[in-house]
Order: C-alpha cells, then sequence, then structure tokens
C-alpha cells in the first residue's frame, strides 16, 4: 500500500469492487435457485444491518425498533397488491414510504427519550405497529395473509427475464427480486460512504465523539440525527417489502419479529464492527458461516452468535473489522479526513 | 360495578408487573445499567424453581428459598465478570451484551426444556378467592400486590437505612465520589445485581404459579417491567409501583372493552405517559 500512489490504490479497489457487484448479478444466470434464494437472503441482511448500522453506529440511535419499519414495508406491499391492485414492485416503494411516514409520529416520540429509554421506547411502538398490524382486517388480522397465486409471476420484469434467459418464472421472480435487493444493497453501500465522507456526515461523527463540542462548530444534531432516522426507515422498509415478495406470507407476528429484523441485525453489525463501514458486511459473511456450520443443531447456532456477540462487546469493540484495520492498519473506506497540511514557517 | 371489578383487577395485576419491574428499577437506579436479559433471567428463576421442586418435592413457595441464593450467586457472578467491564458512559455496550445474554438464556432452556409450557403447580391455594363486598380477589393476586408492596419495602428499608444502601445511593450520584470515600463500586453493584436477581426469583415464583410459562416469554415480560420502570421514573421505587399498576389498570380497561387491546392499551399508557412527562412520575435521579 505504501508504494503506490492513492489515486492507483483506488481505482483499482472500484474496480475490484465493479467485478464483484459483477460476479454477484451473474449469480441467477449460472447457479441453481437455492444459491439465488440464500444469497437473497444475506443481501436482505445486509441491507437491513447497513440500515442499523447507520443509525446506532454513526448517528447514535440504538434502536431496538427496526420491525417496525420492515413489518410496516411488508404489510402496505401486501395491501397495494391485494387491496388497491397495483404492482409489487410499486408496492415495495409504498412499503418504503409508509415505513418513512409511520417513522414521523415515532421520532416525535422517541426523540424525547435518550440513551436506553430511547431504546425501549422504539421497542414498545413497534410492538403498537405489530399490534395494530394485527387489527387489520382487511389483511387478515391476527393470522395474516398471503400474496395471491400467481403475483410474482406477473411482476414487473419477470416475463421478460423468463423470455430472455428462457427459465420458469418461479426462477425468473427470484432473480428479479434477487437483483433487486442486490442493487439496493450497493446502493446502499455507496450512499452511506458518500453521506459519511460528506459535510453532513461528518457533522454525524462530530455529534457522536463529541456533542457539545460540535454544537459549538454550529452543527444541528437534532435534524441531522430525524434525517437518519427517517432515511434508514425508508431503506429498511424497501428491504422488507422485498423480503416479504419472496416469502409471500404475513403476519403480525413474522412481520414484526424483533428476533428476525433486529436481534440479528445488531449480532451481524456488532460482530463484524460497529460504526465502520465494511463491519455488516463482515458480520452477514460469519453470520452465514454460523448458520450453515451449525444448521442441523437447532438453535444452537443462536447460544453461540449470542456469545461472539458478547465477547466482541467485552474485547473488540470495534468487532472483527475494527480488530483487522487496527492490526494491519489497511483501511479501505477511509472516513477520517486528513487534517490540512501545517504551514510552512 | 363491572367497571370497579376490570379496576380492581388490573391493580392486583399491576403488582405482578412491579414485581417483574423492581430489580430492573433497582439495577437501572443504581448503575444506569439497562438489563435486557431481565426478563429471560425471571423464566429462567421460574426453571429453576421448577427444578427444585422437581428433585425436592417443595411447595413453590419453599422452593423459591432454595432458588433465590443460587440467582443472587448468579447475579453476583454475572456482574463481577461481565457487566462490569462493559459499564461506562457508552450506553451501547451493555446493551449489546444484555442482549446477547438474553438470546443465550432463552435458546439454552428452549435446548434443554423444549418450548413446551410449564407450571409450578400451588395446589389448593390457586383457584381461592376472597369476597370483598362485591367484588372477588383472588388469593394468588393479592400474595402477589402484598409481594410487591414488601419487596419494595424493604428494598426501601436497605436503600435509606443501612450502610448497603448508602454505598448505593452514593455510587449512583457519583461513582467516583464514593471511591475516594473507600466504597468499591464494582463490588456494590454486584451486590446490587445479586438483589434484583433475588427479587426476579420471587417474581419468576408468581410468574409460574399463576400461569404457564415457556422459553420465549421473557422479551414481553421485560418490555412490561420496563414500561413500569420508566412510568415511575428512574430511582425510584415507589414510582415502579405506581408504574406497574399503571400499566396493569390500561391493561385491564383495554382487555374488558377488546380482548385483543389488552397489550396495546398498557403501551399506548405508557406512550401517554412519557409524552407528558418524559422523565416519568417520580423521577428521583438526574439521568
Amino acid at each position: 500500500m505504501a508504494n503506490s500512489s492513492p489515486s492507483t490504490g483506488r481505482f483499482a479497489q472500484v474496480a475490484l469492487g465493479l467485478a464483484l457487484v459483477a460476479a454477484l448479478a451473474a449469480v441467477p444466470l449460472v447457479a441453481p435457485r437455492a444459491v439465488t434464494q440464500d444469497l437473497f437472503g444475506i443481501l436482505t441482511l445486509l441491507v437491513l444491518a447497513m440500515n442499523w448500522n447507520m443509525l446506532a453506529g454513526f448517528a447514535g440511535l440504538v434502536s431496538v425498533g427496526q420491525q417496525a419499519f420492515v413489518g410496516i414495508g411488508a404489510y402496505f406491499m401486501f395491501a397495494a397488491v391485494i387491496l388497491w391492485g397495483m404492482d409489487p414492485l410499486v408496492g415495495v416503494l409504498i412499503g418504503g414510504l409508509a415505513a418513512m411516514v409511520f417513522a414521523v409520529p415515532m421520532a416525535f416520540f422517541a426523540f424525547r427519550l435518550h440513551g436506553a429509554y430511547f431504546a425501549i421506547g422504539t421497542w414498545v411502538v413497534a410492538d403498537i405497529a405489530r399490534l395494530l398490524a394485527g387489527q387489520w382486517k382487511a389483511l387478515g388480522g391476527g393470522t395474516g395473509t398471503s400474496l395471491p397465486k400467481g403475483t410474482t409471476k406477473d411482476m414487473f420484469g419477470v416475463q421478460w427475464v423468463k423470455d430472455v434467459l428462457d427459465v420458469s418464472s418461479a426462477a425468473a421472480a427470484d432473480a428479479v427480486t434477487y437483483w433487486l435487493a442486490l442493487v439496493m444493497a450497493v446502493a446502499m453501500l455507496v450512499a452511506s460512504y458518500v453521506f459519511l465522507r460528506s459535510r453532513m456526515g461528518l457533522g454525524l461523527q462530530a455529534i457522536r465523539d463529541n456533542m457539545q463540542a460540535a454544537r459549538s462548530v454550529g452543527v444541528d444534531p437534532t435534524r441531522l440525527k430525524a434525517a437518519v432516522f427517517l432515511l434508514t426507515a425508508f431503506g429498511t422498509g424497501l428491504c422488507g417489502a422485498l423480503i416479504f415478495i419472496q416469502i409471500t406470507r404475513v403476519t403480525p407476528d413474522a412481520a414484526f419479529s424483533v428476533l428476525d429484523w433486529t436481534a440479528f441485525v445488531i449480532f451481524v453489525v456488532v460482530i463484524g464492527g460497529i460504526g465502520t463501514l465494511p463491519g455488516p458486511i463482515v458480520g452477514v459473511i460469519v453470520f452465514y458461516i454460523l448458520q450453515r456450520l451449525l444448521a442441523d443443531y437447532g438453535t444452537v447456532y443462536l447460544i453461540v452468535l449470542g456469545l461472539i456477540g458478547i465477547a466482541i462487546m467485552l474485547f473488540a469493540r470495534r468487532g472483527l473489522w475494527g480488530l483487522f484495520t487496527d492490526r494491519t492498519g489497511i483501511d479501505p473506506f477511509p472516513l477520517r479526513h486528513r487534517p490540512p497540511a501545517a504551514p510552512k514557517s | 360495578m363491572i367497571w370497579l371489578d376490570t379496576l380492581v383487577q388490573g391493580i392486583l395485576l399491576g403488582g405482578l408487573y412491579a414485581l417483574f419491574a423492581a430489580g430492573l428499577s433497582l439495577v437501572f437506579g443504581i448503575m444506569r445499567l439497562v438489563n435486557l436479559a431481565h426478563g429471560d433471567l425471571i423464566v429462567l428463576g421460574a426453571y429453576l424453581i421448577l427444578g427444585v421442586m422437581h428433585v425436592t418435592g417443595l411447595h413453590p413457595f419453599v422452593a423459591v428459598l432454595i432458588a433465590a441464593p443460587v440467582m443472587f450467586g448468579l447475579g453476583w457472578l454475572l456482574q463481577t465478570h461481565v457487566l462490569n467491564r462493559v459499564l461506562g458512559d457508552d450506553i451501547l455496550p451493555p446493551l449489546l451484551v444484555t442482549f446477547g445474554l438474553s438470546v443465550v438464556i432463552q435458546n439454552g432452556l428452549l435446548e434443554s426444556f423444549s418450548a413446551n409450557s410449564q407450571k409450578l403447580t400451588a395446589g389448593a391455594i390457586e383457584a381461592q378467592s376472597v369476597q370483598l363486598g362485591p367484588i372477588s380477589m383472588g388469593v394468588m393476586p393479592l400474595l402477589t400486590l402484598a409481594s410487591a408492596v414488601g419487596v419494595i419495602f424493604l428494598l426501601n428499608q436497605l436503600f435509606y437505612r443501612t450502610a448497603l444502601g448508602r454505598a448505593f445511593r452514593a455510587t449512583s450520584d457519583d461513582a467516583t465520589t464514593a471511591q475516594l470515600m473507600g466504597i468499591s463500586p464494582s463490588r456494590v453493584f454486584a451486590m446490587a445485581t445479586g438483589i434484583a436477581l433475588v427479587v426476579a426469583t420471587v417474581a419468576a415464583m408468581y410468574l409460574g404459579t399463576r400461569a404457564n410459562f415457556d422459553p420465549s416469554i421473557g422479551p414481553a415480560r421485560l418490555l412490561y417491567a420496563f414500561e413500569a420502570v420508566i412510568i415511575g421514573g428512574l430511582g425510584s421505587l415507589w414510582g415502579t409501583l405506581a408504574g406497574g399498576i399503571v400499566i396493569g389498570v390500561a391493561q385491564a380497561l383495554g382487555a374488558a372493552v377488546n380482548p385483543e387491546w389488552q397489550i396495546l392499551s398498557g403501551h399506548i399508557a405508557f406512550v401517554l405517559v412519557l409524552l407528558l412527562r418524559p422523565r416519568g412520575l417520580f423521577p428521583r435521579a438526574n439521568d
């Protein structure tokens, strides 16, 4: 690293990143459907994790209520398809917007609370959303409902993919949702990087490191945090809606599950490295390997996951990625700004 | 008259929630530690009592006396070896460690005892009730409320009348100065968590004798308990009792209108109280 100039290093990284994305995009063309579905699960978990990392790791908002946005995204996508007769992909967008709209009153309530109160407050609001979803009788109330048969077959783009690739419509639908998940993950990564390198991102990190000092130089903490809260609600809602196109069935308990949509996500971020950009990526890979290795032992992987999470918090607070950068000094996603050169005297 | 009955049942239910919350309130008040594993520790306590009953054949009211010291030891060890290491200005590490603990306990219980519901059988007392004018009250709910009041009274005595209580208050107000006065915060914290788990064991006994339990019910209990603590105000134990009763009454009223609204009404009461009084009803300490 020391020998190459920053620009060639940068170029090599971008090229490597593009190659990786291209390889991932080609998966539905070459791999069996099971692989595509597995990767879809990983990519959506990654999107959820990047959103939570943005909230907790950068904005200091430790939310335990992200399942509210996943559930609302899912429910409004179902409403768009079943009640309003729209395309599921339009439904995904509506799901994301609905989650963001819900985040506004939620923010007015939760932003009055700090630290631990904020965590519990968001959890309670998410539980309220779950209970309200159970009262939505048009979508099955407490027992939930399924997408009508053939919905994904008629989804935008599926027929085209089916014709071009010459596959079954189920496989084509898998491919379309998978590509959307990939687009979301890449967009989220790029957007996070650009945002954190921007003035706003710098302000955010300044608030996290020292609230008083940040305010004194003109950073408005509430405005910035509210912006991050709303944007991550949108991202989480979009992702939730997309996940439930693949699941095709929604119930209040599944859509608003604190374990699936918040606990896993928190572990992924903590293990990978909270407050670092590549942390969620590392965490998702570790999570997936654990789940695979321990697949035959029931919930043992959850116990192992919990223990690793505890160990990380005790011994390496910045997670596996933090350990890696500390040991090697390599950081492909530097968020630090170099101080201006000292004036020559 | 039915409303009066609902109100009384709600207050009695509030006693149970106050018991869930008392240990949490103690720990939260002294060291600002948000123990997300508290609900699962209560469930663990219930399984421990079940185990003691199974081995010795004792009544739950007696078995709890054997389980409580074990839970005290567990709390002491947990605080000394794990939680003390993550306390600090940053609230994230303790939050995440106790979250991890919650998942570990929940799934550990699931692996060992399966998802089947269990119950602690207390015999004839479960079905007994007393008639007070037009209102009939179960003996078990009455005992629960009485225990909640008793536990909170004892904790307050401990807090305001003993040397240990003075150490608790001093450490809560200013840990650094307390240390200069010869108090070891880490030992004080270990005592506090130990005591909190003893209270959790008492709560576990009532949880298990009054209804079925299984490994997955911890987080919901945690949520009710936290609502009670926050409504009551940080550091106020009588406030926690009041908070428990607010949640209990709200749930009972909601359930009387529509059984599906029970939990929802409790949550909405919590949100309303916090909107009006963000620091709870009777805050003692400054956060």
